[in-house]
């Protein structure tokens, strides 16, 4: 690889360094072979990226604003703080950039039948509406405690006419919702299109997760020499698995002057219950792909946390491991405590109500800016909007609503 | 002798007798360390030719519901890698003749150190070496490892296997070839068809390796069936669930062992 890129990986083993692979029953082969190929095929199709596009445009209601935070610019008294506003999307989150993505693929390839998995919800909500729209009908996957503390989700996807299965599994959160979309897939390998929500599984899932999320990168870049006349000081954005931060991060990757920061959920702290799997996790393969893993030392899977089931996962994309073994990416955390004082202080101030999963990045921004002179511009992705997340706040701040 | 040996000549001895093997497998510590060596140490007499003994790992991807309660027995009785390799060389002192394989998932094998996972189960006579999550586009894991130090490492072929990816599979196989019976999870129904003995007779003018066949297969009507060719049949989650069924009839060690053994017995019988 030329060292002057950081934008030419996976290879064609779909490795990042030492990071990605292949790591799937053999069932399963054949058919992620066959939608690398498809993906490739398409990658490059004109009439693909233009529906793809429009789609972004009409129904997703794409790009989504470059907001310049001047509230919280001059509370912070530090950089130009700007919010990639990815919240305001159909749907409310970043999610949907990737389900259309990868149902227009499904589509092509002839697949009849969508399953996924979902831990806040988001993922699902967002697969179960391009099902809607694309009228194919779907499975999704859910931890039962991801199903009790996301209710109003799960009534969306049951609108939306998906199937939801409530996984008892495990310690029944989004690993074991994985799992079990894994078990449906080796069974239904034939008719079935599996979409991931994340960077993570198996090579090309998060080669082709980056590419249709990275249309938030794109955007910000236009939108932020627009507005500035130059490129960012900083990109922050949270990392759970990693799919908003890839997105924001990738299209940036080569201008060396740009800092990256993602920010994982530190949960109840580092030294107990968090989910930072790059703070804390040992080299392992899970899900299809080798990276950091959070694991015992005999090598069995531990059960994550975080206030936010969007970071409730115990691995990370393989693309960011890798980025953080070269330097490229700066990785931090912050806890369910910083989070959600980070939630309220945006709300309050900027009128925008933040989802629990960009509140740590917001988090991690308001300590940082204290720090940085004025000149400095920075972009935070809000990835999701926090309505769906009011349940859990107000359980937390002890209120009845 | 080289630990492939004793492999190969099982199978060997089973084609010169004309019979079909038969493989069980079980999950190391389930439900704990001193009731599976029990059952492990009298395979050999309840007919069983190869033994499979599963590595518990806490999200089995490619298992079904029986299975993966297995493996959360196990663990919640702090069976690890370890103590699975100290369970084999516990049985390896007493059996010197019955083929050994290990299958699980390949984290807690990186976990423990791939270098030090073939120095141990070289020394404590471990045959074969099967990794659910292992395809052969991540041979240089452990696949070319264990080859280069003579210890089998066996591959999956599964119904969506087409020839050109049978050719991969075999190039770095040995030992036998585990013909997956149905595109699913370990448990799931094994519906018998006759596509399915074309497809070994396919697999057969493709390879020289003896083919086994598992999944789903759970009475003596299918593995009869079966042994007519398939070189082995591999049983499994209908085993553990005896193991299930009789913690929930509240049964002792030794009732429960009985209880394994006699429908190993039952099936395996058949075929002798």
């Amino acid at each position: 690889m030329k060292r002057n890129t950081y934008k030419s990986l996976p290879d064609n083993s779909g490795h990042f360094g030492k990071y990605g692979g292949r790591f799937v029953a053999e069932t399963l082969v054949p058919l992620i072979l066959e939608v690398e190929k498809a993906y490739k095929s398409f990658k490059k199709n004109k009439n693909f990226n233009k529906e793809f596009h429009n789609y972004l445009k009409n129904y997703v209601g794409r790009p989504s604003p470059l907001y310049l935070a001047e509230n919280l610019t001059k509370k912070l008294n530090g950089p130009k703080i700007y919010f990639k506003r990815d919240e305001l999307n159909h749907t409310g989150a970043h999610k949907i950039n990737n389900t259309l993505g990868q149902i227009l693929l499904a589509k092509n390839m002839g697949k009849k039948r969508i399953i996924a998995e979902t831990g806040a919800g988001q993922h699902g909500v967002a697969t179960a509406t391009v099902c809607a729209l694309f009228n194919l009908p779907c499975t999704i996957y859910m931890g039962e405690v991801d199903y009790q503390r996301q209710l109003p989700n799960v009534f969306r996807m049951k609108l939306l006419g998906a199937k939801i299965e409530k996984v008892k599994s495990g310690s029944k959160t989004l690993k074991d919702a994985m799992n079990e979309a894994l078990r449906d897939w080796v069974t239904n390998v034939k008719n079935t299109f599996y979409i991931i929500g994340s960077v993570a599984g198996p090579h090309p899932y998060p080669e082709m997760v980056r590419d249709f999320q990275s249309v938030i990168g794109y955007e910000a870049k236009e939108q932020i020499k627009k507005a500035e006349g130059r490129l960012p000081d900083v990109l922050i954005a949270c990392v759970g698995g990693g799919s908003n931060a890839m997105g924001l991060f990738y299209p940036f990757l080569n201008d060396k002057n740009v800092k990256m920061i993602g920010v994982e959920a530190a949960g109840e702290g580092l030294n107990k219950k968090h989910a930072a799997s790059i703070a804390k996790g040992k080299l392992g393969v899970l899900h299809g792909s080798k990276t950091y893993i959070l694991q015992n030392t005999d090598g069995q899977i531990t059960e994550p946390h975080s206030i936010s089931a969007g970071l409730d996962y115990p691995g990370i994309g393989p693309e960011h491991a890798w980025l953080k073994d070269n330097k490229r990416v700066e990785y931090v955390s912050v806890t369910d405590k910083e989070a959600l004082e980070a939630f309220k202080y945006c709300t309050k101030i900027e009128g925008i109500i933040p989802a629990l999963e960009p509140s740590h990045a917001l988090a991690y921004l308001i300590k940082k800016a204290r720090k940085m002179p004025k000149n400095k511009v920075v972009i935070m992705n809000m990835c999701g909007r926090g309505d769906k997340d009011i349940f859990t706040v107000a359980k937390k701040l002890k209120i009845n609503i | 002798m080289h630990h492939q040996d004793l492999l190969n000549k099982k199978f060997e001895e089973l084609k010169k007798a004309g019979k079909c093997g038969f493989i069980s497998f079980i999950t190391a510590g389930d439900p704990d360390f001193k009731t599976s060596y029990e059952i492990l140490e009298k395979l050999p007499n309840s007919g069983v030719d190869i033994i499979e003994l599963g590595m518990p790992f806490s999200d089995p991807m490619a298992d079904g519901p029986v299975i993966q309660k297995a493996n959360d027995r196990a663990l919640k009785n702090k069976m690890n890698l370890k103590k699975t390799l100290d369970l084999v060389k516990k049985f390896r002192k007493k059996n010197k003749v019955t083929p050994l394989i290990l299958m699980g998932y390949y984290n807690p094998i990186h976990m423990f150190g791939v270098k030090k996972f073939i120095n141990q189960i070289k020394k404590i006579g471990v045959n074969g070496v099967i990794v659910v999550d292992l395809p052969p586009e991540e041979d240089n894991e452990l696949c070319i490892p264990i080859i280069n130090n003579k210890i089998h490492f066996i591959k999956l072929a599964t119904p969506t296997t087409n020839k050109d990816r049978f050719k991969k599979i075999i190039k770095n196989s040995s030992g036998f070839i585990y013909y997956v019976s149905i595109t699913g999870i370990t448990g799931a129904n094994y519906k018998s068809n006759t596509k399915l003995e074309t497809e070994i007779k396919n697999l057969k003018k493709l390879t020289k390796l003896p083919i086994a066949v598992g999944f789903g297969i759970k009475s003596r009507k299918d593995v009869n069936k079966l042994s007519k060719n398939a070189d082995a049949v591999v049983v499994g989650s209908s085993i553990i669930k005896r193991v299930e069924d009789a913690q929930k009839k509240k049964y002792n060690k030794r009732k429960l062992v009985n209880y394994v053994l006699s429908y190993i017995k039952n099936l395996s019988f058949s075929l002798k």
